[in-house]
């Protein structure tokens, strides 16, 4: 048995998830406030990768990124950065295909609060910082919550994207769900089922955990 | 001294209005302003604290510029130093009592006026619970004890006492009263409640859609006789009817229906609904205890 590709897919989801981290709050925070023309346009283009089939978004970022190519060439030669076929290609592409999974809920949560929390805040002469780290933040925590754990096991889930600019290569860019296509296509079928029941097992212990902490259960066993 | 000149075309589904206001309040008063829904009463407050922008004019507070459209400058509310009650409470529910009056408070002020506030506001017994917990009265009373230690230079209050019983009301009136003198500021306050404008304010500015269509102390405003009377009481008139050669008006005061005999020739105007002064000044009152069985008064934790 080959931990490896788990442990990708964990590294990976969890590098993802705290970069989204760090981009959505700011990105959602700005949303929830704005009354820019721009919003929609935004809104769309973070919510775009939920219809978007996979495959298209890593087709894309394989011809921007590909060394062959303007961008890439520039981001080979200056920054010394390759995006295909490396471990920070799937970081990046994986942001973007999961940003909605974050966005959404943090900015859901942030809209869903009374503006008088804000301004109350504000006549006390606290900076929009403050108001969104003492304020706001910790008043949506299901939401944050509910974001963290979607982007994460959504990370962990992907497969078009990561096939299409990751490939396949042991070690760096094999992550699960890629190993399990491959181990079917060699037909070693028990090793599949390996690494199916344990990202089953795991995926489903993390949404429940979501279900048990915001609907309130486990608070009853506390009590 | 608080100079306010604005000019504000406001929108609301269906109307739109202007708000104009020309106003000046010295340091130090207690100022009401009445009128009803929809007049502009909560905007002017929220212009004031700068979390609305006027589309012309000019606050100055003192010797400094708080907005003057001429010189586009229009100072942040973080600047402002006002302290402001809103209509929800607007509590912080990740925060307990304590936590949110400290939050309030300044920087360099010491914690231990916040006991005093609680003390005073009868907050002692609450001061650790979160506001998911409170009642209605109880929100209220947190909010103005959480704007109150932000000892802000003007006090905004936006209908501050509206979701609290009769008892309660009188206690906070005169807290409202207590620290409006001990703080020395400026406060201005939303109220629909003639008696409470009556016994709290100096000054009362009437809004009707928008314009300030008069001001003045609320007793000159509200009472169209000077009375010299001993006693008087504001209520609402229930009903009007004819006994004989006279009229017999049943009044509405506090949670008591007095009838009040009225000569025809007093008539005139007067609706049922109508907002009205019962005064009493030929004889003298007799002043007697109420019995504790008979009459609970509940004590404000209880509210």
């Amino acid at each position: 048995m080959n931990w490896e590709p788990l442990i990708l897919t964990f590294e990976l989801a969890l590098t993802t998830t705290i970069v989204l981290l760090a981009i959505s709050i700011p990105l959602a925070y700005w949303l929830s406030k704005t009354t820019s023309r721009l919003k929609p346009f935004l809104e769309t283009l973070v919510s775009m990768p939920l219809v978007l089939p996979p495959t298209v978004l890593g087709f894309y970022f394989l011809l921007a990124f590909s060394p062959n190519n303007a961008f890439g060439s520039w981001l080979d030669e200056w920054l010394g950065i390759r995006l295909v076929f490396s471990f920070g290609g799937l970081v990046l592409a994986s942001v973007i295909y999961s940003l909605p999974f974050m966005v959404q809920p943090i900015q859901a949560g942030l809209s869903s609060l009374p503006p008088s929390l804000s301004e109350a805040a504000a006549t006390m002469g606290k900076s929009g910082r403050t108001q969104l780290l003492k304020v706001l933040l910790p008043n949506i925590r299901k939401s944050l919550l509910t974001g963290i754990v979607l982007a994460f096991a959504h990370t962990v889930g992907e497969f078009g994207v990561v096939l299409m600019i990751g490939g396949n290569i042991p070690g760096k860019t094999r992550v699960a769900s890629i190993a399990i296509y491959d181990e079917v296509e060699a037909m070693n079928y028990a090793s599949a089922n390996t690494y199916s029941l344990i990202l089953f097992a795991l995926t489903f212990a993390l949404l429940l955990l979501v279900y048990l902490l915001n609907g309130g259960y486990l608070k009853r066993f506390w009590r | 001294m608080i100079e306010i000149g604005l000019h504000k075309v406001l929108r609301t589904p269906g109307d739109e209005f202007t708000l104009e206001v020309d106003l000046e309040i010295p340091q130090g008063t207690l100022l009401t302003l009445y009128g009803p829904s929809g007049s502009g009463k909560t905007s002017l407050l929220r212009c004031l604290a700068g979390l609305m922008t006027p589309d012309r004019g000019r606050i100055a507070v003192g010797n400094k510029i708080w907005f003057d459209s001429s010189t586009r400058t229009a100072l942040k509310p973080q600047k402002r130093d006002v302290g402001f009650v809103f209509q929800d409470d607007a509590l912080f529910p990740n925060m307990t009592v304590l936590e949110n009056m400290r939050f309030a408070q300044k920087k360099n002020d010491p914690r231990s006026d916040l006991d005093e506030l609680l003390e005073v506001m009868d907050l002692q017994g609450l001061r650790d619970r979160y506001p998911d917990s409170l009642s209605g009265g109880q929100k209220q009373r947190v909010s103005l004890a959480r704007a109150l230690a932000q000892k802000p230079e003007i006090l905004l209050l936006d209908e501050p006492l509206a979701a609290l019983d009769a008892p309660m009301r009188m206690n906070m009136q005169d807290y409202i009263l207590a620290s409006h003198k001990k703080y020395g500021g400026t406060t201005i306050m939303v109220s629909h409640d003639l008696p409470e404008i009556i016994r709290l304010s100096d000054m009362t500015a009437v809004l009707e859609k928008g314009r300030m269509t008069r001001k003045g102390p609320p007793s000159e405003l509200f009472m169209e006789k000077k009375l010299s009377g001993k006693f008087q009481f504001t209520g609402t008139l229930l009903s009007l009817e004819p006994q004989d050669v006279i009229f017999v008006a049943s009044v509405l005061i506090g949670n008591n229906i007095v009838k009040v005999v009225v000569h025809p020739s007093e008539i005139e105007g007067l609706l049922p609904g109508a907002q009205v002064v019962v005064a009493s000044k030929a004889f003298n009152p007799v002043i007697y205890r109420v019995k504790k069985t008979e009459h609970h008064n509940p004590s404000p934790n209880e509210i």
